[in-house]
């Protein structure tokens, strides 16, 4: 819809030699390599997924809040143990914007904050017999179908050893308990929590229910967590289209569509950088072949749904999807038509996240908007550069402390024909796996930053002057006393939901009334350029 | 139902904390050092506890909250943080430039044994501190305590550090204020300057959290306690301290090392604990208590004693932190409401003694619980045996006011639902006026809302 080749952007060498003449010349040297001026036709390495500097004021939070937080936090019937003081199970209390539907089962845990708060002599003494106490309790009182138990920074360093508990209350209470070792300290941003917790629910929950469920086409979502309702939309979409949505990872989930989600024939990941594991592993396992899909933007979120019925090569689903898709972008045009005239050639930065980075930028494109510069909290080479670099990436200290699982094929439950399709799609030039990154998407000269810190965005915003600016809580109102609308893309400012064509319409509107909203305009009282008057008032009170 | 699966059947716990009525030191680290002026917080531990520590602060007060993090690696945490802390000292100086950095320890580089003290040394050795700034630090393990312990610790850290006695006295007095609101910093100022009396706050977020949009961001906002104060607080005449929990340490330190006799008394909320405020700090300061404050206490007393039979035998549920716990049961059995539900999951045996002075005669009934397992779980399985007219407390509460149809009042941290508690009050006389009035609008409305159609009233 938007013409990108248009507007030309400027180059921002000077800005990026301004921004590391600040700092100390062993971290200039470092960030230097994490500002990359983008040229869609060249390839360049993204500096990503390296430790942060201490001291320059980061977005990125820990391990366990990727893996607690991120993958785990949306499952409705599970108990999530939180082993250690108190704080890590509070600070992750309902403050993701995870929406579930409990169903007619209710079971739903997710209002609920668990933990072990251990204490001085817990942490002296070991803690395991308060872990095993508190899964005891916690099975008494709610009778879960399943328990996990994340470790926080001081239960590695204590040595606590949250495997064998988990083994051992799963024989005594009957239920499925397993424990994740996702120390804050583990990895260098969420990114290593996102990889531990794929791992764990692959070894002990994947595969431990092999009923078929119903439905001509079964497939799973992965990496779409519900914030702000989008896994609701999309789920309407499935189910017009007659697809068996088994499982999605994890946006409003349950445990038990996980132990059932091998038994698809198709897997779709949305956020690539949180939840590719667990789409490889089950791939290599059960034979499931994965695409990339991206429903964030109406006409990518059209892209998508032709690709899925493409795949299932069906004449009546490829009709039901363009029946969708027909009637769900003309409500997407009048409302383009509308913001476009008010929006058209705004700017736009983001920093966020693993996917919405880049995600993002679609929905800003529709606008006529231009994204002069984004980046990455966590993410790694591949979600800069795309799935080709994933061979040259090298394997550092820190990644090599997260556990990369050998996994084997399933001579039982593995599924031939499935792996059969795919070398048939891909003859007719169907594309499996087709991440392409952020970068080759973004404009000639726009600055690439990953891991931003404070210093970099103030200098960003003063050279750049957006008109918007997309980030995180922390970012928000740092942004915005600046005099620039700030958009969550984490929490959605407690708006959206933004997924599908619904999802398009609403950050259009939601975008059109930051932007154009009067209430910037009135910052300045109307007597600040009147100086003379004010001298005069300040001479009476003399 | 939100919290669908809680029994009313009670069930002991010994190890399972459901629904917590506290969260960790650091926090309360980090948000005490805001009220220092030109002062950057700074997390030594994992990146993620600094992230956790900045959202919930910044949620609470929709504002910026900024502070460093020494970015622990499991290398780090194998060699320890030494190196990391010596590199974020120099880093956020040479890019950030506050006057001081606050450091505070976690639970990580607790269990670690970090040396924060010798590391600010070593940094100090190594030219990594320019001159006329400064690092000060204080250990707040998160197995220890709760966020109040951590404030605490901090406020003691920054009084430790600055204070020098240069032995004349001056003719101030020092306020050291519990954990409380930016308004309500603002609002002790106010009080204080009335009176006449000469005072330091410490620490004083205030313009530092609630800092106004001009259209431009100011890293270190104008609030906060200056350094020039802290020094001369060693030299103050005497010290109030509002809260125990949060500000007995400090003042005891403050009295070791400059000889600064110290009273403690609560957090001036409501009738009872404003008068003890307003009495103490008028003998120290040795100042009169002006008319108007007479009149701002007429005001609050005069409301209570209009609408006083919309309040009377109330029932109510609390949960927070003790040093705003305890005035607030004070003043809610002042409004003849019975405050029968009480849990704190800060630790300390004062509560449950100052609670049971307050309680033991006008609600035996009332349960109370503090510190370890005392939670929100436990709270509302009370409140499901028998209910109550009125929930206070943070957020959280807002899933039971909904499942049990309880009206209810947002008071304590964190509030990241609605705004309103870093702007007005809820300290001196005003702030009981405004915690009337928040009371008897929600009793109210649920009157009108409920009551049949019969006995709806035009005037109340």
């Amino acid at each position: 819809m938007s013409d990108k080749k248009k507007i030309e952007l400027p180059d921002p060498s000077d800005i990026k030699e301004d921004i590391l003449a600040k700092y100390p010349k062993k971290v200039a040297k470092k960030r230097a390599k994490s500002m990359v001026i983008n040229d869609p036709e060249m390839d360049q390495e993204q500096q990503s997924n390296v430790r942060t500097i201490p001291g320059i004021i980061t977005q990125r939070g820990c391990c366990y809040a990727g893996c607690k937080g991120v993958v785990l936090g949306p499952t409705r019937d599970i108990v999530n143990l939180t082993h250690g003081p108190i704080g890590c199970g509070f600070y992750s209390w309902l403050t993701r914007r995870n929406q579930t539907d409990p169903g007619p089962d209710g079971e739903n845990y997710m209002t609920y904050c668990f933990s072990t708060d251990m204490q001085d002599s817990n942490i002296v003494f070991g803690g395991e017999k308060k872990l095993a106490d508190a899964i005891r309790e916690a099975y008494e009182i709610f009778k879960p179908h399943a328990i996990s138990i994340f470790s926080t920074c001081p239960i590695g360093l204590i040595g606590d050893d949250i495997h064998t508990v988990a083994r051992q209350m799963k024989q005594e209470l009957g239920i499925n308990v397993f424990g994740f070792s996702c120390e804050g300290y583990k990895g260098v941003s969420q990114s290593a929590g996102h990889h531990i917790a794929n791992n764990r629910i692959f070894t002990d929950v994947v595969g431990l229910d092999d009923v078929v469920r119903p439905g001509k086409f079964r497939v799973n979502l992965l990496g779409e967590y519900n914030i702000g309702g989008d896994a609701f939309i999309l789920e309407k979409y499935f189910e017009q289209m007659d697809i068996n949505l088994v499982s999605t990872y994890s946006g409003n989930s349950t445990v038990r569509d996980f132990e059932n989600s091998h038994t698809v024939d198709l897997n779709m990941v949305m956020c690539h950088r949180s939840i590719n594991y667990i789409a490889e592993m089950m791939e290599k396992k059960y034979g499931i072949p994965w695409i990339k899909v991206n429903f964030i933007g109406a006409e990518a979120t059209a892209k998508s749904l032709r690709k899925i019925a493409e795949y299932f090569e069906d004449d009546q689903l490829k009709s039901k999807v363009e029946k969708i898709i027909k009637s769900e972008m003309k409500e997407v045009k009048i409302v383009i038509d509308q913001v476009k005239p008010r929006l058209e050639g705004k700017v736009a930065m983001m920093y966020v996240g693993g996917s919405r980075a880049h995600h993002y930028q679609e929905l800003f494109n529709e606008m006529g908007m231009v994204t002069v510069s984004a980046g990455y909290e966590f993410a790694h080479r591949d979600d800069y550069e795309g799935r080709k670099v994933l061979d040259s990436i090298k394997i550092d200290a820190d990644s090599r402390n997260i556990e990369e699982l050998t996994v084997v094929k399933d001579e039982t439950k593995f599924r031939p024909e499935l792996p059969e399709k795919k070398a048939s799609l891909l003859e007719k030039g169907y594309r499996f796996e087709d991440y392409e990154g952020m970068m080759p998407d973004m404009k000639k000269n726009s600055l690439v930053v990953d891991d931003i810190s404070h210093w970099e965005s103030e200098k960003l915003i003063e050279y750049y002057k957006p008109d918007i600016f997309c980030a995180g809580i922390k970012e928000k109102y740092v942004i915005q006393k600046y005099g620039i609308p700030m958009k969550q893309l984490h929490s959605y400012d407690y708006g959206g939901p933004y997924a599908g064509f619904k999802g398009a319409i609403n950050f259009y509107k939601e975008i059109d009334r930051m932007i154009n909203t009067n209430v910037w305009k009135l910052i300045a009282p109307p007597w600040k350029n009147q100086p003379e008057i004010v001298a005069k008032m300040a001479d009476v009170e003399y | 139902m939100l919290l669908r699966h809680t029994p009313k059947e009670i069930k002991e716990r010994k190890a399972l904390t459901v629904n917590p009525a506290k969260t960790c030191q650091p926090i309360g680290a980090m948000y005490a050092a805001l009220g220092i002026h030109g002062c950057l917080p700074h997390s030594h531990g994992s990146q993620g506890c600094c992230s956790y520590h900045r959202s919930t602060l910044t949620r609470h007060y929709k504002e910026p909250v900024m502070a460093g993090t020494s970015s622990f690696t499991e290398g780090s945490s194998v060699f320890g943080g030494q190196a990391n802390l010596l590199a974020s000292i120099q880093n956020i100086f040479t890019i950030y430039e506050p006057e001081i950095i606050a450091v505070h320890s976690t639970c990580l580089s607790e269990t670690i044994g970090d040396d924060l003290k010798q590391i600010i040394e070593k940094a100090r050795e190594d030219g990594k501190i320019p001159l006329g700034r400064h690092v000060i630090h204080c250990n707040t393990p998160s197995y220890v305590g709760s966020h109040i312990t951590g404030y605490a610790n901090m406020v003691k850290g920054a009084i430790d550090y600055f204070a020098e006695s240069t032995g004349k006295k001056a003719d101030r007095v020092n306020l050291i204020s519990g954990w409380v609101e930016p308004s309500d910093m603002r609002e002790i100022k106010r009080i204080a300057s009335l009176m006449g009396a000469n005072s330091i706050l410490l620490p004083d977020t205030s313009d530092v959290v609630d800092s106004p949009q001009t259209g431009s961001f100011n890293m270190y906002p104008k609030g906060g306690t200056t350094i020039a104060d802290m020094v001369a607080s060693g030299d103050s005449k005497a010290t109030l301290a509002c809260g125990e929990w949060a500000t007995k340490d400090a003042a005891i330190k403050l009295e070791n090392k400059c000889k600064v006799p110290f009273e403690i008394t609560d957090i001036p909320i409501g009738i009872q604990a404003t008068d003890r405020f307003v009495t103490k700090l008028s003998k120290q300061a040795e100042v009169t208590i002006p008319e108007s404050i007479n009149n701002e206490r007429g005001r609050l007393l005069d409301v209570i004693t209009d609408m006083h039979q919309y309040l009377h035998g109330k029932r109510v549920a609390l949960w927070g932190d003790p040093d705003q716990i305890i005035p607030m049961v004070e003043f809610l059995l002042d409004l003849d409401m019975k405050p029968v539900y009480i849990v704190s999951g800060t630790p300390g045996k004062r509560m449950a003694n100052r609670l049971e002075e307050l309680l033991s005669e006008k609600v035996p009934e009332a349960k109370y619980k503090n510190g370890e397992l005392a939670d929100m779980f436990l709270l509302h399985q009370w409140i499901k045996n028998e209910p109550v007219d009125l929930l206070i407390g943070n957020t959280y509460g807002k899933y039971i006011s909904r499942d049990e149809q309880i009206p209810f009042l947002r008071m304590g941290f964190p509030i990241v639902d609605r705004i309103g508690h870093s702007y007005f009050p809820t300290v001196g006389y005003m702030g009981g006026l405004r915690i009337v009035e928040k009371i008897l609008g929600l009793l109210m409305d649920k009157q009108d809302a409920e009551c049949p159609e019969t006995s709806f009233e035009l005037v109340m």
